[in-house]
């Protein structure tokens, strides 16, 4: 009954989302706020049918209903019940489920918050929403129901991979698509404003804001996704230049550059038809993304070719999204009037750049991503593009960017004073000359251009202090004044400062991992001692466990550090009854500061004695510590009054303190 | 500056970022691809040694011999086998008789030294290259199916677990 109602609820929510696609659009033309006014009410709607939809197939899941196909697939009764309900989103059907849910969400949140913005604006937004939304319900029912049931219902589930049963999966996905779908948002207002031919700074207001949200999510997401491999597959890696992983820093960066050049046109009024250009390829980004991960394609172009289905289906979504919001801007394009003058050297022209190596370094990934692909399909050839590709390209391209972040926001819109700018970012360039000449002395080996990467990091960093420094007068004035321009300053300031210092924290923990990881694979027996990276670890003892739905060889290490004993890390590995006898890894980490020591287990030895994999990782918690500052900077940017739209406008007294905004 | 000059500059450096990047591109897709390759397709062309491709088959049932940390096995692709040897730890889903792609290179005695072992599937999925080159060959979902139904958990390292 259950899967029926949450069949039937999906249906009724294609069913609004084809009345959403048309009837604003009528309203718009005839100038009836009635019609038009018909979108809020259905986005809601749809939000509450699609979650009431989503709501049955976690209750099919979390009751263990094996009669409906996907339970059976992918639950066991015995599973946790934190796994029975993140498992909902661990498949195919039920991660597009998710997908639409949160898309049914942004359009619901903006029907519901969308009170200020212009009558006929909305209804076009909601429009163009309610067309991606309706071709995805369609898909769901069409080539991926998750309610169909089994004529003879089984008795137990075959369970959930074991690699996805684990936090990671409750957070990863939900975050990921938070930000992939968005981008929706920008998207049906790029559409909207080439649909009314009419764009201003306001209408940046309003987008820059849902970017900026679906931008912190995606961050949050990848970083969550990077952390997650690290510990779970066991083998310390946190990017594989996978192209599951490609596409979703694909839109990342795509979004990165978009919020930069929003930022132009909402103050500048400029880049118009750059920003509107880039709205929709982002949101393809995403598509592509959807594509890549959920059509088979990239397990096989054969398995592809013989059940295409579903590939074919979301061919056919992205080819008419894409298709469609390209040619449409080819059309409308050249309508948008250019506004905004400014020199090369300007905050303005910062941005640009910014723009134009972000935008690069996306298509020299995109090119990584897909060129096996269609080598394969034209010509037969297998290869893999691996991380050396993505190195040697990406790399040089992120080194100018780099160098230029600290630049940008000390120059002033319109026309700015390179030199002068060079002036102020001196103590940050010696910052990094400083640690370029301690990484050097330090480092033991590795590569030479691990000091120069540490070296433009901490330039990034130093950058983005200076920039605050100068903007509250630190050292010029007396402290107390300097405390309250620093109170005063608009939180958008304090959040680019700290998203821009979270990419060099990053980048530090990028290159410490990569370049002094140390290593040690072999085989241990009960009371053997090994010295690692300075540490002495024992191994204890080896014992068996029953868990839930798996049994556990755990190995106890006793970690000591010049004889005095740290900790005790018990690696584990699983071995679930299900799934053809699978096996997982659970790695054990010690964090000391932002380094970590991690050890996973191989299997056991005929002797008693069990293979180790120990890898010291210096500095390895900053890669995620980097985005979670980026995001934490975005949120505080979010939270910028100025950015609301309708939001008073601050009083008079206020704005002598922002005129270096 | 006049508008077209200011336009001109802004279109240079973006050309310019462009072709670099270009540049980079072709050059890496040169250097730093790896092609794929099955047994048999390596005895065929000839692969010098050193030189860096991806192995990919099914770990011929019976082949594997464990030394702690130093394994060894042979891949097959039904008509030839090749010998591997690999330092470290095998991935979880490593079995006898599935799928397995390993990258590395052809030493002097033409033993495959593997530096990377990767085994990801499960019990429906098959790395793509390989599912590619059996059902090329003609051995998908057929002999080794069977096969590795017979001995439904193939040997791996583990002992007693």
């Amino acid at each position: 009954m259950i899967a029926e109602a949450g069949h039937y609820a999906l249906v009724l929510a294609l069913g609004l989302a084809l009345i959403q696609s048309f009837v604003p659009l009528l309203g718009a033309r005839w100038g009836d706020p009635a019609l038009m006014n018909v979108a809020r009410s259905t986005a809601l709607a749809q939000f509450l049918f699609v979650a009431a939809s989503f709501a049955a197939l976690v209750t099919l899941h979390v009751t263990s209903d094996f009669s409906v196909v996907n339970v059976f697939e992918n639950s066991h009764s015995l599973k946790p019940l934190i796994y029975k309900f993140t498992g909902v989103w661990g498949n195919h059907e039920g991660s597009m489920l998710l997908w639409v849910l949160i898309l049914a969400l942004f359009g619901g949140l903006v029907a519901a918050f969308g009170n200020n913005l212009p009558l006929s604006l909305r209804a076009h937004v909601l429009a163009v929403q309610a067309w991606i939304a309706g071709a995805f319900y369609l898909f769901i029912l069409i080539t991926s129901n998750p309610f169909l049931r089994i004529p003879n219902p089984p008795i137990e589930g075959r369970d959930l991979n074991p690699v996805l049963q684990d936090i990671g999966l409750a957070v990863h996905p939900p975050m990921l698509y938070l930000g992939y779908v968005g981008f929706s948002i920008s998207f049906s207002f790029a559409i909207a404003a080439l649909m009314e031919g009419r764009i201003d700074a306001a209408w940046a207001r309003w987008v820059r804001p849902w970017t900026l949200m679906a931008w912190i999510f995606l961050t949050l997401g990848i970083a969550m996704g990077s952390y997650w491999a690290y510990y779970e597959l066991g083998w310390g890696g946190w990017w594989f230049w996978d192209p599951v992983e490609n596409a979703s820093l694909m839109p990342w960066l795509a979004g990165t550059a978009l919020l930069h050049s929003a930022l132009v046109m909402e103050k500048r009024n400029a880049l118009k038809v750059w920003t509107i250009l880039l709205s929709i390829l982002t949101f393809s980004l995403s598509l592509l993304g959807t594509f890549l991960v959920r059509s088979g394609v990239l397990t096989s172009v054969h398995a592809f070719a013989s059940d295409p289905t579903r590939g074919v289906f979301i061919l056919l979504i992205l080819c008419v999204f894409i298709g469609g919001s390209l040619s449409l801007f080819a059309g409308r394009a050249s309508q948008l009037k250019q506004g905004g003058l400014f020199a090369p050297i300007s905050r303005e022209g910062a941005l640009v750049l910014n723009n134009l190596f972000l935008t690069t370094a996306c298509a020299t990934v995109f090119i990584g991503t897909l060129y096996p692909l269609a080598l394969e399909v034209l010509t037969g050839d297998k290869i893999s593009v691996g991380a050396p590709f993505f190195n040697l390209t990406f790399g040089p391209l992120f080194v100018p960017l780099m160098i230029a972040v600290p630049f940008g926001p000390m120059l002033a819109w319109k026309r700015g004073d390179l030199y002068g700018a060079a002036q102020r970012l001196l103590a940050a360039g010696i910052a990094a000359l400083i640690a370029m000449a301690v990484a050097w002395a330090w480092a033991r080996g590795g590569s030479a251009l691990a000091p120069l990467a540490i070296g433009l990091a901490i330039f990034v960093i130093a950058g983005a202090i200076a920039d605050l420094v100068e903007r509250i007068g630190l050292f010029r004035n007396p402290f107390a004044i300097s405390f309250r321009r620093a109170r005063g300053l608009p939180r958008s300031v304090w959040g680019s400062a700290l998203a821009h210092a979270g990419v060099g924290l990053a980048l530090i923990g990028i290159v410490c991992e990569t370049t002094w990881n140390s290593e040690y694979i072999g085989t241990m027996k009960p009371n053997d001692l090994i010295p690692f990276a300075g540490y002495q670890l024992k191994l204890d003892n080896l014992s068996q466990r029953q868990g839930p739905n798996y049994r556990e060889m755990v190995a106890a290490f006793s970690v000591s550090l010049d004889g005095e004993k740290l900790s005790v890390m018990t690696p584990s590995k699983r071995n679930f009854t299900t799934r053809g006898g699978a096996s997982t890894t659970e790695a054990a980490l010690l964090t000391r500061g932002v380094s970590q020591l991690y050890i996973s287990l191989g299997d056991s030895t005929a002797d008693g004695g069990v293979t180790v994999r120990i890898y010291h990782k210096p500095l390895v918690l900053l890669i995620w510590y980097g985005p979670v500052l980026m995001a934490f900077g975005g949120m505080l940017s979010l939270s910028d009054r100025r950015l609301r739209v309708g939001a008073p406008k601050p009083a008079r007294g206020l704005r002598g303190l922002q005129a270096a905004e | 500056m006049t508008r077209k000059q200011r336009r001109l500059t802004m279109i240079g450096c973006a050309l310019a970022v462009l072709a670099f990047a270009a540049g980079l591109v072709l050059y890496a897709l040169r250097d730093s691809i790896v092609f794929f390759s099955t047994p048999s397709m390596a005895a065929e062309q000839h692969i010098a040694p050193g030189k860096r491709f991806r192995l990919g088959g099914l770990v011929q049932p019976g082949s594997l011999v464990c030394g702690g940390s130093q394994v060894s096995f042979e891949v097959a692709d039904g008509s030839a086998k090749l010998p591997v040897t690999y330092k470290g730890i095998l991935p979880d889903l490593f079995r006898e008789g599935q799928g397995v792609v390993a990258e590395g290179a052809l030493d002097g005695s033409g033993t495959f030294r593997a530096d990377t072992v990767l085994a990801k599937h499960d019990e429906n999925y098959m790395p793509k290259d390989v599912a590619d080159a059996l059902k090329k060959q003609g051995h998908w979902k057929d002999d080794y199916d069977k096969k590795v139904a017979q001995n439904v958990k193939g040997a791996n390292c583990a002992h007693g677990g």
